[in-house]
């Protein structure tokens, strides 16, 4: 059991000192991954701040990030360690010179010398709190999810030539896996994870996450930019505003000067939030805002 | 199911306990493997590990949290979104009175222990000099309205309780879910009406500005409001049965399938929804899974060059082979798909499903027939929204001969006449439907025919295969000249074949 966060509300209210707004759920789930030590399997569409939770947790806890990219071809290699070959050729090659016998030579070739630690070594052997963020897992192969789960339910590695490597630090770190749900994980992984689901948020928080994201803007404009983003992820369209989209529609708006939302400005900057022209399409023709399909205006005349 | 004595075990051995006597834990303890066993009986794949999880996660959770201890209790046990859904039902049938003594405590004052109230008491409560025991019918929707107006959850939730009081007209032992009891409410505080009325109000109140936009957003913000009342009535009921009939006759009432498990000849219009919005998310999990084998399964050639190149670093040994990317070939698909009465919804959603997943395919074509047959591909190339083209299929596709009967005789020799050159062995024909055939003649050789050209034929039949050959059935006799039948009643099934085939192609 670790002591990284007093409550849930307390996790709450540190994520919002990083301008992270959790609800109940995500925070209750972190809460969690802190007392039973299970690592947390995020789930939701791309853009709801997935990794963005990883980031906030780690700063919150002081703790440092170390991620894992994952992609389809990611092996043990790239995720875990490697004995760095080249190295050891050019050993073999100096030692065939001086003509030591080979069992000097293999305890030579095999330490920690030419031992390449990758992201998930890294994270089991560092002595510094850590947050480790596997980031994107569902584009691994359905067998590579494997090489995860010694490390997801014990925090450890067995190298054959060095052994079992364990964490030396007296807590668990916290880990996040991420998907965008390409594909159905396996149940071992999800067995020894806890699950979150990130939804797109409610108005209120989504009008907060604007006032806090963008400071600079007022507290009616960022109502109304929650509500037409709403508005619009209720349409069937190919591919809803994620949160970051908002954020960068309040800014656009900001910088164009509008301090209020009128159908032209919809019209205008409409691209900002989706990224299909048969969306845009649809969007103007379910708001009933005629804009100018061309780029903004505002930007013209510089 | 559950090794009850081994959890009690491991229950002892966690140190703090977050409940104080032995009598409480036991019971607790048995609530909690009740709910377990609910969520099992529902289709979720609970493991043991998951339930220890847990049950460890309670621990840590105060018990009069209800949203956390929810969140708690999802993020050990439910690993699937999909699956939410039943989880909540079941959650709020199982923590209903517990949650009511928690939540509406300080407001309605009466009930502060509801667990222990029967239903006759608690109606008393609220009946006799209970929060709006002398309020009129009509005071009580001029509250409501302006609760809604202001968004007032606390209110609401009162004003939902002394609703359900006065309309739902409960009776006590009747072994119902509610619905009829929410429609009775509904009905009795004019919920439809209700929108149309906030809206009014707010725009004589200048509150809405005039674009047609406006009106839009203020209308979706009261719908979404109505949804907040319509669910906050919903658990009252829902609280009201609970305490009358018992925790688990309630769920029992209530247990759905999952969503893969809806069946498709008798999905209701709400389910049929729900199975839409999933169309999408899945086909990209399965393009995503089939494009990664396709590429896995035959590496391609050695590349000479790369492997050469490669080998420089390791001075001239060619310790790394390269192999060329190989191109993926796609199969082309047939569809021939029979869209009368019985089987419309089936074919019309494998239509949509297949039409999301084109990309995977090097073309689609698809036809749709009851007794006579017509292309129906032009509609799907003609829009890129897929819901369209199918409201096109069933409105302007021609599809009667005679009599609108289902002929699948006829439909396949017409088929066979016009396109059998068609068919190369590119191509994967797949037939939907239930060979129900109302006696006409079969034409089965049509489909030898059919199978000689191509590469593959499938037939999909939503019946359960009960069913199939009984009445005017006649999947077999079609059987024969397919290379694989396939019971296709729900999305679970309609996965696997999509797997299976391309796997083949």
């Amino acid at each position: 059991m670790a002591d990284r966060f007093k409550s849930v509300a307390d996790v709450i209210e540190r994520l919002r000192g990083v301008d992270y707004l959790a609800d109940t759920g995500i925070a209750g789930v972190v809460y969690l991954a802190d007392k039973l030590e299970k690592p947390v399997l995020v789930e939701g569409p791309a853009g709801v701040g997935k990794t963005e939770l990883a980031k906030a947790v780690a700063s919150i806890s002081g703790s440092r990030l170390i991620r894992l990219q994952c992609y389809e071809g990611l092996d043990e290699a790239k995720a875990l360690y490697e004995w760095n070959y080249k190295k050891q050729l050019l050993r073999i090659q100096v030692d065939r010179e001086a003509e030591r016998d080979w069992n000097t030579v293999e305890s030579d070739i095999f330490s920690e010398e030419f031992l390449l630690t990758r992201p998930l070594l890294e994270a089991i052997r560092s002595t510094d709190p850590v947050v480790l963020l596997i980031d994107e897992v569902d584009r691994l192969e359905i067998e590579t999810e494997a090489l995860l789960l010694e490390v997801l339910s014990d925090f450890q590695v067995s190298i054959p030539e060095l052994g079992t490597i364990e964490s030396s630090l007296p807590v668990r770190p916290i880990v996040f896996l991420t998907s965008n749900n390409t594909r159905e994980l396996s149940e071992a992984l999800k067995r020894r994870c806890l699950y979150l689901h990130v939804d797109y948020p409610t108005l209120e928080r989504e009008e907060e996450i604007v006032r806090v994201r963008v400071p600079e803007i007022d507290a009616e404009l960022a109502s109304q930019i929650a509500r037409v983003v709403g508005s619009l992820r209720a349409l069937d369209i190919k591919k809803a505003p994620s949160i970051s989209e908002t954020i960068d529609w309040a800014r656009t708006l900001l910088y164009l000067g509008r301090h209020e939302i009128d159908p032209e400005t919809i019209g205008e900057t409409l691209h900002v939030l989706l990224k299909y022209q048969g969306d845009i399409q649809k969007a103007r023709k379910e708001l009933g805002v005629d804009g100018n399909p061309s780029p903004l205006r505002g930007t013209a005349s510089r | 199911m559950v090794n009850a004595a081994k959890l009690t075990g491991a229950m002892a051995e966690w140190g703090p306990k977050p409940m104080t006597t032995a009598g409480d834990a036991r019971t607790l303890f048995d609530a909690f493997q009740g709910f377990v066993h609910e969520l099992r009986a529902a289709g979720l794949p609970v493991s043991m590990t998951e339930n220890l999880d847990a049950m460890r996660a309670v621990e840590y959770i105060p018990l009069d949290d209800r949203e956390s201890l929810k969140a708690a209790l999802a993020s050990t046990l439910v690993k699937h979104h999909g699956h939410y859904k039943v989880f909540e039902t079941v959650f709020d049938v199982y923590f209903s009175l517990y949650s009511a003594g928690v939540q509406a405590g300080d407001g309605e004052g009466a009930d502060g222990d509801a667990s222990e109230m029967s239903l006759e008491q608690m109606m008393q409560a609220m009946e006799g000099g209970g929060a709006f025991g002398d309020v009129s019918n009509e005071e009580l929707a001029k509250m409501l309205m302006q609760a809604l107006m202001n968004m007032d959850r606390e209110q609401m939730r009162q004003l939902a309780a002394a609703a359900v009081t006065r309309f739902a007209g409960m009776e006590p032992g009747r072994p119902v879910g509610g619905a009829y009891y929410l429609y009775r409410t509904l009905r009795q505080l004019d919920a439809d009406g209700l929108v149309s009325k906030m809206l009014q109000q707010a725009q004589d109140a200048g509150e809405i500005g005039e674009g047609a936009y406006d009106e839009r957003l203020a209308k979706e913000d009261f719908e979404a409001r109505l949804k907040v009342l319509k669910e906050m009535i919903e658990t009252e009921i829902r609280k009201r049965l609970v305490a009358d009939r018992g925790v688990e006759a309630m769920a029992r009432t209530l247990r759905k399938p999952l969503p893969e498990d809806v069946d498709f000849m008798h999905a209701s219009r709400e389910e049929m929804q729900q199975l839409q919005k999933s169309i999408y998310p899945l086909t990209r999990a399965l393009a995503a899974r089939l494009a990664q084998r396709r590429r896995r399964r035959n590496r391609g050639t050695l590349d000479f060059r790369q492997t050469v190149r490669h080998s420089l670093s390791y001075g001239g040994v060619p310790v790394e082979p390269k192999f060329k990317h190989p191109r993926p070939h796609k199969p082309e698909i047939m569809v021939i798909a029979d869209i009368s009465g019985s089987v419309a919804s089936f074919a019309r959603f494998t239509l949509q499903f297949v039409y999301a997943m084109q990309s995977e395919f090097s073309r689609v074509r698809s036809w749709v027939f009851i007794d006579g047959v017509d292309e129906v591909t032009r509609f799907f190339e003609d829009s890129d929204d897929i819901q369209e083209a199918v409201h096109r299929v069933n409105t302007e596709a021609d599809v009667v001969w005679v009599d609108g009967h289902s002929d699948y005789g006829h439909a396949f020799e017409v088929w066979h006449k016009q396109h059998v050159t068609e068919v190369t062995k590119k191509s994967s024909v797949i037939i939907l439907g239930d060979a129900r055939n109302n006696y006409h003649a079969p034409q089965a050789w049509t489909l030898k025919e059919i199978r000689d050209r191509a590469r593959r034929l499938y037939w999909l039949d939503p019946e359960p295969r009960g069913y199939w050959d009984t009445g005017d059935s006649i999947v077999s006799e079609y059987a024969k000249h397919c290379d694989g039948v396939f019971e296709c009643r729900n999305l679970r099934q309609l996965q696997r074949f999509v797997t299976a085939v391309v796997d083949q192609t």
